[in-house]
C-alpha cells in the first residue's frame, strides 16, 4: 500500500511546495488590502517567461537567478502603483476587476510575444538530474522544493515578526486606518507586500518550471487559481495556513490522479472509473466546503464585521 | 470621440483591400499559437513553400495570382468558429487545414453554410469527413492509424498491457485512443485508459499510474505541447515503457526532448524525410534562406511529415481549381471528388466520403543520441 | 426615487430599438450573409444577453459572482443534448452508442429547458454559496463552475453529455432561415431571429429590474443591513436574483451553442467569465444598454475592427511595425486597462437609453454611481 501511494504523495509534496510559494502571495495581499489578487498566477508565469528569454539571449544561468527574482519584484511593484493604487478609494469590486484586467494584459502581452507557442524552460542544472527515493524516482528539484519552501517561509516569518516593516504589515492588516493615523506609510508597506509576494512566485516559478519545463500564457492561471483556494483553505492572512493548505491540496490532487489505481489495488473498486478527471475540480470543491463550514478557514481569525 | 475611433479602424480596413490583377485565394485554418501551434506553423510552411515555388495557377484560360489568407484557429474550439467566420467572409474558393481534427469539426459548420469547400491536411478523425460533402482530406483516418500503432505495440513491441493517455475533450487524442483500444483488445491485449484536463503541466502522477498498471507501452497521441512534458518527465522518471504517438508526435520538437534521454520513441506518420530527395533538398534550402521560416519548423531543417502534407493539400487545392475552371467556390467543391494527384507523399485519390485512399504509414522511432527521427517500417492495413 | 412612465424619451427608445431591429431585416435580406457584419450582431446578441444577465447580479443586486460560464455550459449542454437530431445521433455520440437521449425537442422548448435546468443548478449552488461575502462569494461560484466543467466532461456521464467530446449537428442560427422546396434561402432570419431572443430576454430582465422586485434588488446592493431593517428577505431575494441570472445565461449559452455549431465543455472557461465580466464593466455596471452596447462593440472590435492588427500591413510600402498574431489582444487589454483605471463609469455610468434622450439627464441615483 504504501509503495503504491508513495510515488505520488512524492509529486503532491512537490507541487504543494510549489504552489506553497504562490500563495503566500495572496495571503499576504489579502490580508493587507483585502484583493484577491488575480494577476498574481500571472506574475509567477511572466517570471517563467523572463527566465526563458534571457537564458536564451546568453546571459549565464548564475546572472539569470537573480536577475529574474529582482525583475519579477520589479514588476509586482510596478502593477500595484499603475493598477491598485489609484483605486484604493474605490469599491473592492473595481480593484478586483482592475486585477482581472491585469491578469489579461499580461497574458495577451505573453501570447503577443511568445507567438502563443510553448516554450521550453532552460535547465537548472544542480535541481533537474534525477533522484531515487524508495519506490520513486523523481526529479531533484522535488526534494528540493519542500526544504527551499519551509526555509523561506521560515526566513519571512521571522521578518514579519521582528523587523519594523513587519510591524507595520501587521498592523496594517490588522487595521488599515488607524495604522494609517498612526503614522505608517501604507504606501510603502503594501508596495513590501508585493515585492516579496512577487519575490516569492518568482522562486515558485523556477522550481515549477524546472519540474513541468513549458512556459505558455495560461501556465500561471491554473497554479494561481489553486494556490489561492490553498491561501484561503488555510486561512487567509495566515502564512502558515497557506502553506499547510498548499500541501495539503498539492497531495491531494495528485493522490486523486492516481485513485483509480490505489483503489483497485486495495480492491475497493473492481474496474477504473475514470476519477482522474477530478484531479483539478477536487480542489474547488474543497474549496467550497471550507467556505461552507469554517469560512475563516483553517488558521483563520474570526472577524467581526462592523457595522 | 469611441466614434472617430471606430470610423478610423473602419478606414484602416478599406485601405489593404485594394487589388491588383486577378486573385485566387485560398483559405489558411491552421493553429498559429496554442497547444498544437507549432504543429500548425510546419503544415503552413508546406503550404509556403508550395505556393512560392507555385504562386500562379491557370482557370479557365486566365492565370490567377494564387493568396493565402490565413486565420488562426489557437488550436482550441472556441476560437476555431470565428477564425472560420473569418476565412468565408474575406472570400476564399477554398480551404486548407486544419492540423487538428477538433478545430476542423468546429469550422466546418460554417464552410458549409457558406458553400466553401475545405481539404484536410492532417485531421485524422473519421468525424470530420463523416455525413457532410464539402470537408475533404488527403491524410489517413485514426481507424486505419489506431490499428497499425495496435498493431506495433503488441507484435512489434510485444506488449500486452498498454496504458493510453489523452487529452479530455481533444476529438483527436480521444479518437485515436479509442481505436487504438478497439485494435490493441482485439488483439488479445489489456488496455487502461486515462484522461488529463487541457492545460496540465503535471504528468508525473499519470506516469506512476502507467507504472503502477505495469504498463508495457504508454500511448499517447496529444498534442506536441503536452508530448514534450510527457517525454521529459517520463525520461526523469526513469520509466521503464516505450511511448507510442500518433502523427502529432512527429514533430522535431518532440524528437528534441527525448534527445539525450532514455525514452523510446516511436510514432506513425504521413512521410520519412528522404523518400523524395527533390522537395527535401528544395525545402530546406528554402528553409535556409528565410529565417523566419526556419524558426518556425523549430530552428532547424529536419522535415516534419506535416509540412508535407501542407504541400501536397496546396496542390490538390490547384488541382481542383484547375479542374472547376472558376474560382466560385461551389464550382470547386463538385470539382474535389474527381482529383488526383502524385504528392510527395503518395498518391492522392478521394473516396465517396472525402476521404483520401491510403493503406500505408510510416512508423519512425526517435534517435536519443542525436534526436533524429528514423525510418522503421512502412505498415499496410486493408 | 426614479418614476417609471411611459414618457417621450422611453417611446423614442422604444422606436429607436424597432428602427434597429428593422435596419437588421433589411440589411440581410440585401448583403450577402457571409458579411462579418451579421457574425458580429449574432455573437454580439449572445453575448449582450449573458453581459445584461450578470449586470442583474453584479450591477443591481451587488452579487459577485463570477460563475457565469459554468451556467452557460449548462445552457449550451442542455440545449444541444435535446436538439440534435436523432438520425444524426449516432455519428454525434460515436463512442456512447448513439447515447440515451432518443428524442428531440423543438428549439425553443429546448431553450427554455435550458435555462430552467441552469436556475436549477443555481439554487443548489446558492444556498451554500450566497451566504458569503463579496469576493470568497465570487472564488467560490468561480470554483462551481470550473467543477460543473469537469463533471460535464466525466466519461461516466458519457451517454448523456458525449463525455469530453463535441456535441454537434444541432440546429444553429441558420436554420431559421426560411427556405424553399429546392433548399434555397427565401428570407433571411437567422441574425433577426437571435437578436430578436436576446431583445426579448432583456426586456423582461428590464421589467424585472424596474418592478418592486428590482428595487428590493438595489436596496440590497446599497446597503444589505438596511435592506433587511426596511423587511426585505435578504436570502430569498438574492437566491432569486441569482436564479433568474442563471436561467438568462443558461438561454445565453444555448444560443452560445448556435452561434458556435459545436459545444465542448472545455471552451467554457474562467477566461469566458472574465471576458463578460469586463464586458459589464466597459458597458457600466448598472446600465442595461451599457452592457448591451459593449457586447456589440467588444465582439466587433475582436472579431472583426481590429482583426487588422494581426496581421502585417502594408502602409505606403511602408510595413507598420508590431503587426502580427496577438497584437490585436494586446491593443484590446491595454483599452480595457484605461476604461477600468480612468473611466470607471464605463460607456453608460448608470444610465440608460432614456436617460440619454431626456434634456437633463436625471441624476436622481446618482448616489449608487461610484
Amino acid at each position: 500500500m504504501f509503495n503504491t501511494v508513495f510515488p505520488y504523495l512524492l509529486s503532491g509534496i512537490s507541487v504543494g511546495g510549489q504552489y506553497a510559494l504562490i500563495a503566500i502571495g495572496y495571503t499576504m495581499v489579502y490580508g493587507i488590502l483585502r484583493l484577491i489578487n488575480f494577476a498574481h498566477g500571472d506574475v509567477f508565469m511572466v517570471a517563467g517567461i523572463i527566465m526563458v528569454y534571457m537564458s536564451a539571449s546568453g546571459v549565464p544561468l548564475l546572472v539569470c537567478i537573480p536577475l529574474v527574482l529582482l525583475l519579477t519584484s520589479v514588476i509586482g511593484f510596478a502593477i500595484e502603483r499603475i493598477a491598485y493604487k489609484p483605486l484604493r478609494t474605490a469599491p473592492r469590486m473595481s480593484v478586483m476587476i482592475s486585477a482581472i484586467g491585469v491578469s489579461y494584459t499580461l497574458q495577451n502581452l505573453v501570447l503577443y510575444i511568445t507567438g502563443g507557442l510553448n516554450q521550453i524552460y532552460p535547465t537548472i542544472p544542480f535541481i533537474s538530474g534525477s533522484v531515487t527515493i524508495g519506490p520513486a524516482t523523481t526529479k531533484v528539484v522535488t526534494v528540493v522544493t519542500p526544504v527551499l519552501t519551509i526555509l523561506l517561509v521560515f526566513a519571512l516569518v521571522m521578518l514579519i515578526n521582528h523587523t519594523k516593516v513587519g510591524m507595520a504589515m501587521r498592523a496594517v492588516s490588522k487595521d488599515f486606518e488607524t495604522s494609517q493615523l498612526m503614522g505608517i506609510n501604507i504606501n510603502r508597506v503594501i508596495s513590501t507586500t508585493f515585492v516579496i509576494g512577487s519575490f516569492l512566485a518568482g522562486v515558485g516559478s523556477m522550481l515549477y518550471f524546472t519540474n513541468y519545463t513549458t512556459v505558455i500564457q495560461t501556465s500561471g492561471a491554473m497554479p494561481g487559481l489553486k494556490a489561492f483556494v490553498a491561501a484561503v483553505f488555510g486561512g487567509i492572512g495566515s502564512i502558515p495556513g497557506a502553506v499547510v493548505g498548499a500541501f495539503i491540496i498539492g497531495i491531494a490532487e495528485n493522490i486523486i490522479k492516481g485513485l483509480d489505481i490505489i483503489l483497485f489495488k486495495a480492491g475497493v473498486i473492481a474496474k477504473p472509473m475514470g476519477l482522474a478527471t477530478f484531479s483539478d475540480a477536487f480542489t474547488f470543491a474543497l474549496l467550497i466546503v471550507i467556505l461552507a463550514v469554517k469560512p475563516t478557514g483553517l488558521f483563520g481569525e474570526k472577524t467581526i464585521d462592523k457595522v | 470621440m469611441k466614434k472617430v475611433l471606430a470610423l478610423a479602424l473602419a478606414l484602416c480596413l478599406l485601405v489593404p483591400a485594394v487589388v491588383l490583377g486577378e486573385t485566387v485565394k485560398i483559405g489558411v485554418f491552421e493553429p498559429a499559437s496554442g497547444d498544437s501551434g507549432a504543429g500548425g506553423k510546419q503544415e503552413m510552411l508546406g503550404m509556403q513553400y508550395a505556393n512560392q515555388e507555385t504562386p500562379t495557377v491557370e482557370i479557365g484560360g486566365v492565370t490567377y495570382d494564387v493568396e493565402l489568407v490565413y486565420a488562426d484557429n489557437g488550436s482550441s474550439t472556441d476560437k476555431a468558429p470565428s477564425a472560420a467566420q473569418q476565412l468565408v467572409s474575406s472570400g476564399v474558393s477554398v480551404v486548407l487545414g486544419s492540423y487538428g481534427s477538433g478545430v476542423s469539426i468546429a469550422g466546418s459548420q460554417y464552410f458549409a453554410d457558406a458553400g466553401i469547400p475545405a481539404i484536410g491536411v492532417s485531421c485524422t478523425n473519421p468525424q470530420v469527413t463523416a455525413g457532410n460533402s464539402h470537408y475533404f482530406r488527403i491524410c489517413f483516418l485514426d481507424p486505419f492509424q489506431g490499428t497499425v500503432l495496435a498493431n506495433y505495440a503488441f507484435n512489434t513491441l510485444g506488449a500486452k498491457t498498454a496504458y493510453c493517455l489523452a487529452e479530455l475533450g481533444n476529438d483527436y487524442d480521444v479518437g485515436l485512443v479509442t481505436y487504438f483500444k478497439q485494435a490493441f483488445e482485439a488483439l488479445g491485449g489489456t488496455v487502461v485508459d486515462e484522461y488529463f484536463p487541457t492545460g496540465t503541466s503535471d504528468f508525473t502522477s499519470y506516469l506512476t499510474n502507467a507504472a503502477m498498471y505495469s504498463a508495457e507501452v504508454f500511448f499517447s497521441p496529444v498534442s506536441i505541447a503536452y508530448a514534450t512534458q510527457i517525454v521529459q518527465q517520463a525520461a526523469s522518471q526513469g520509466a521503464a515503457f516505450p511511448i507510442l504517438g500518433g502523427d502529432t508526435l512527429d514533430s522535431n520538437v518532440v524528437a528534441n526532448a527525448a534527445k539525450g534521454t532514455n525514452v523510446a520513441l516511436t510514432v506513425t506518420t504521413f512521410y520519412q524525410e528522404g523518400a523524395n530527395e527533390a522537395f527535401d533538398t528544395g525545402f530546406k534550402a528554402w528553409l535556409a534562406s528565410d529565417s523566419e521560416a526556419m524558426t518556425n519548423n523549430g530552428g532547424n531543417d529536419m522535415i516534419a511529415a506535416v509540412t508535407v502534407m501542407g504541400y501536397d493539400a496546396y496542390y490538390t487545392a490547384l488541382e481542383a481549381l484547375k479542374a472547376a475552371g472558376s474560382t466560385d467556390s461551389k464550382a470547386v467543391m463538385a470539382a474535389l471528388p474527381g482529383v488526383t494527384l502524385t504528392g510527395v507523399s503518395g498518391a492522392i485519390a478521394f473516396d465517396e466520403v472525402g476521404d483520401a485512399i491510403r493503406h500505408s504509414a510510416f512508423v519512425k522511432k526517435v534517435n536519443n543520441e542525436t534526436g533524429d527521427w528514423e525510418f522503421v517500417t512502412e505498415q499496410t492495413v486493408e | 426615487m426614479k418614476k417609471k412612465k411611459w414618457d417621450s424619451a422611453s417611446i423614442l427608445s422604444a422606436l429607436i430599438v424597432c428602427l434597429l431591429y428593422a435596419a437588421v431585416f433589411v440589411a440581410e435580406q440585401m448583403m450577402p450573409p457571409t458579411s462579418m457584419l451579421f457574425t458580429v450582431l449574432k455573437k454580439g446578441a449572445t453575448y449582450a444577453l449573458v453581459a445584461v444577465s450578470m449586470n442583474l447580479l453584479n450591477g443591481f443586486t451587488g452579487i459577485f459572482s463570477l460563475g457565469q460560464a459554468g451556467f452557460m455550459l449548462i445552457g449550451a449542454y442542455t440545449y444541444a443534448i435535446f436538439t440534435v437530431p436523432v438520425a444524426q445521433r449516432a455519428i454525434v455520440y460515436q463512442y456512447y452508442n448513439g447515447g440515451v437521449v432518443q428524442f428531440t425537442l423543438p428549439v425553443f422548448v429546448a431553450m427554455i429547458l435550458a435555462g430552467l435546468v441552469a436556475a436549477l443548478f443555481a439554487l443548489l449552488i446558492g444556498l451554500p454559496v450566497l451566504r458569503l461575502k463579496s469576493d470568497y462569494l465570487a472564488i467560490a461560484t468561480l470554483g462551481f463552475a470550473e467543477i460543473i466543467r469537469t463533471v460535464f466532461q466525466w466519461d461516466k456521464l458519457g451517454p448523456v453529455t458525449n463525455g469530453s467530446n463535441m456535441l454537434r449537428l444541432f440546429p444553429t442560427f441558420n436554420d431559421f432561415n426560411i427556405r424553399n422546396a429546392q433548399g434555397e434561402v427565401t428570407l433571411y432570419l437567422s441574425t433577426l431571429v437571435p437578436l430578436l431572443i436576446a431583445g426579448v430576454c432583456i426586456a423582461l430582465i428590464v421589467l424585472l429590474i424596474n418592478s418592486t422586485f428590482g428595487r428590493a434588488l438595489r436596496a440590497i446592493k446599497d446597503d444589505e443591513i438596511a435592506a433587511e431593517a426596511m423587511g426585505i428577505r435578504l436570502s430569498s431575494h438574492k437566491q432569486m436574483a441569482f436564479c433568474v441570472s442563471s436561467f438568462f445565461a443558461g438561454i445565453g449559452g444555448a444560443m452560445l451553442a448556435m452561434y458556435q455549431t459545436t459545444v465542448q465543455a472545455k471552451s467554457f472557461t474562467t477566461a469566458m467569465t472574465y471576458e463578460i465580466l469586463l464586458i459589464v464593466v466597459i458597458g457600466g455596471i448598472g446600465s442595461v444598454t451599457g452592457s448591451c452596447l459593449s457586447s456589440f462593440l467588444f465582439v466587433a472590435c475582436s472579431e472583426w475592427w481590429l482583426r487588422f492588427l494581426d496581421q502585417k500591413q502594408v502602409v505606403g510600402g511602408f510595413e507598420v511595425p508590431l503587426l502580427r498574431n496577438g497584437f490585436r489582444l494586446v491593443v484590446f487589454s491595454i483599452i480595457i486597462m484605461i476604461v477600468v483605471l480612468f473611466f470607471r463609469q464605463g460607456i453608460m455610468g448608470t444610465r440608460e437609453l432614456p436617460d440619454l434622450l431626456r434634456r437633463r439627464p436625471t441624476r436622481a441615483n446618482g448616489g449608487e454611481a461610484k
